[in-house]
């Protein structure tokens, strides 16, 4: 006979298992797969993996000598801190201009969503047919309101493709931040500014004291998700550039997507796979944290 | 006077945003209905000379040899995959979400879903190529729709234990010292309550699907499984110089995310919170 606790634990689990059996079958045994793959000289020949030999730690070896790996790793960086940084100053600039008020407020916050909304690849393809170095409509606005002379290859020249492709990223991302932090500046109850203005409170020193400390958690929660979605850019570099011109474009996940399916080096390719994944751990570390924060003070915050 | 400067500024940058959103997409529009004369004209017009529609009926028939062929497959695998994959969660996830918010002890294992989540599919992609492979599964569609569960499940699960949470325990414990059972309590009482977030955290789910692009890449080969995002970027390498019929293909691809986010506008910024992110 069951004890009454003892039988809720096996409800409890019972309701649980199919969802987290799935999850093991399509993540966790996948990541324990890929990271015995990276000891391995594994192959994919056609369709089909070779048997694979073990081989130690010489692909993580490898991978800390290989130039390419670590021009690429830098160049993911600076696509990261650079597009993250712009999209959290124009996110929170039009977060703070939609909690204003003015006639047409209600419509600017759904035109504001609809680049989030945008299909990842229709956003790539579009700036991509923007970009066109011979009938764009980026060449034709710029050659027409007189700030360039002449038409640009802007996707095919080593110097601005990856600063087009991130520009194409900052305009379809930083309505995440506008959303996250919108939501909490309306959360801000209005005597709390009324009763800074009697006590003679700058706008400035307004905004240090009540705006930001309101929107510090919303706004770190959208950082960190863009940080760990910029990281791991793919989709966007795929369309607008393949990684080219010059691998110019060549970010971390375009990197080992090439290693494993275009030089079909499955082992090198898992090594470059997993220590990207040890990269993005500490993000991912640093957003539970986060959440886990928010959750213990939810209840304080509801009200 | 100083208050007039600030109105005016206001509605300067508001105008500003409006532009900046609208006209990239504007633009897309009118390449699907401008000549390709038109678009290729230097300097450009931007206003196409006659609207044409004609692609738009290319693409949405099946004569052969016409695109519509590639693009109806591709729209059919598109919402078969994204609803199936959206289906199969919501009957995976509700009892999770329902275990997580009513028995305590567990967040653990909820953190850690949400945090495999987020590692970068390149360090799945090779094991599951072969998982897929062993079960004959590459490029079909209940193949991808299996994998696309990992991406919808943990958050669909995240975003209903955060409504169970906030919904009266009283009734359910009345209900089960009655004598009914966990499961007739979950159908009967906690989901009518929970009905309109569940159809929002469904169709996000079903969002995420819809935009995933790095697995159907590599698990799908030709049109028995390829998504619309697959063929979109096949287009888009290919040697169609039509770049006319490419806007328009995107303009249809992305009309259902659109209404879907317009409609969901309410409900977004709790879904967005817990990691809906679509990179």
């Amino acid at each position: 006979m069951l004890s009454l606790r003892q039988r809720e634990q096996r409800q409890a689990w019972v309701l649980l298992a199919p969802m987290l059996l799935v999850m093991l079958l399509l993540t966790a045994w996948p990541l324990l797969r890929t990271i015995w793959l990276s000891f391995t000289d594994a192959a994919l020949i056609g369709s089909s993996g070779t048997a694979p030999g073990w081989i130690g730690v010489e692909n993580y070896l490898y991978a800390l000598t290989d130039e390419d790996f670590r021009t690429s790793l830098w160049r993911t960086l600076y696509f990261t801190v650079v597009s993250v940084a712009v999209e959290g100053i124009i996110g929170v600039l039009v977060a703070l201009l939609l909690n204003q008020q003015f006639a047409g407020r209600s419509l600017l916050r759904v035109l504001v969503i609809l680049p989030w909304a945008l299909p990842t690849i229709v956003n790539a393809m579009m700036w991509r047919l923007n970009f066109n170095p011979d009938y764009g409509s980026v060449n034709a606005l710029l050659t027409q309101t007189g700030l360039i002379d002449h038409y640009r290859s802007w996707l095919g020249s080593p110097d601005s493709a990856l600063n087009a492709v991130m520009f194409a990223d900052v305009w379809k991302n930083y309505p995440l931040v506008t959303l996250l932090v919108l939501a909490a500046l309306q959360s801000i109850p209005e005597d709390l500014y009324e009763a800074a203005r009697l006590d003679g409170a700058s706008a400035w020193r307004r905004f240090r004291a009540i705006t930001f400390p309101a929107i510090a958690g919303a706004l770190s929660v959208a950082l960190v998700l863009r940080t760990i979605d910029a990281f791991k850019i793919f989709d966007i570099i795929y369309v607008m550039t393949r990684g080219g011109p010059v691998d110019s474009t060549k970010t971390l996940s375009f990197y080992v997507y090439q290693e494993s399916f275009s030089y079909l080096r499955a082992g090198s390719g898992a090594a470059y796979a997993i220590l990207m994944t040890l990269l993005c751990a500490v993000l991912i570390t640093l957003y539970m944290l986060l959440l886990w924060r928010q959750r213990r003070r939810g209840s304080a915050h509801e009200n | 006077m100083k208050i007039k400067l600030r109105t005016v500024a206001k509605y300067a940058a508001a105008l500003l945003v409006a532009v900046s959103v609208l006209a990239p997409m504007g633009w897309l529009f009118l390449m699907s209905v401008s000549a390709t004369a038109d678009l290729t004209r230097v300097p450009l017009e931007w206003m196409p000379r006659q609207w044409d529609f004609s692609r738009y009926g290319r693409l949405l028939s099946l004569t052969p040899g016409e695109p519509g062929t590639l693009f109806l497959h591709a729209l059919g695998n598109s919402l078969l995959v994204a609803s199936g994959a959206t289906a199969i969660c919501l009957l995976l996830a509700i009892p999770a979400a329902f275990s997580f918010s009513r028995y305590r002890g567990r967040d653990g294992w909820l953190f850690a879903s949400l945090a495999i989540y987020m590692v970068p599919p390149v360090a799945f992609v090779l094991p599951l190529y072969f998982l897929l492979q062993q079960l004959d599964l590459l490029n079909t569609r209940p193949g991808l729709m299996m994998v696309y569960c990992s991406l919808i499940l943990p958050f669909l699960t995240w975003m209903l234990k955060n409504q169970f949470d906030t919904l009266p325990h009283d009734i359910e414990q009345a209900a089960r010292l009655d004598g009914l059972r966990v499961w007739q309590v979950l159908l009967r009482i906690t989901l009518p309550l929970a009905k309109p977030v569940l159809g929002a955290a469904a169709l996000f789910g079903w969002l995420l699907a819809w935009d995933e692009f790095f697995y159907a890449l590599l698990f799908t080969s030709n049109i028995a499984a390829q998504t619309l995002p697959v063929t979109i970027a096949g287009f888009t390498a290919g040697r169609a110089t039509d770049d006319g019929l490419i806007a328009a293909v995107g303009i249809l691809a992305s009309a259902p995310p659109l209404l879907i986010a317009i409609w969901l506008q309410k409900t977004l910024v709790s879904g967005l919170a817990s990691g809906g992110s679509k990179g």
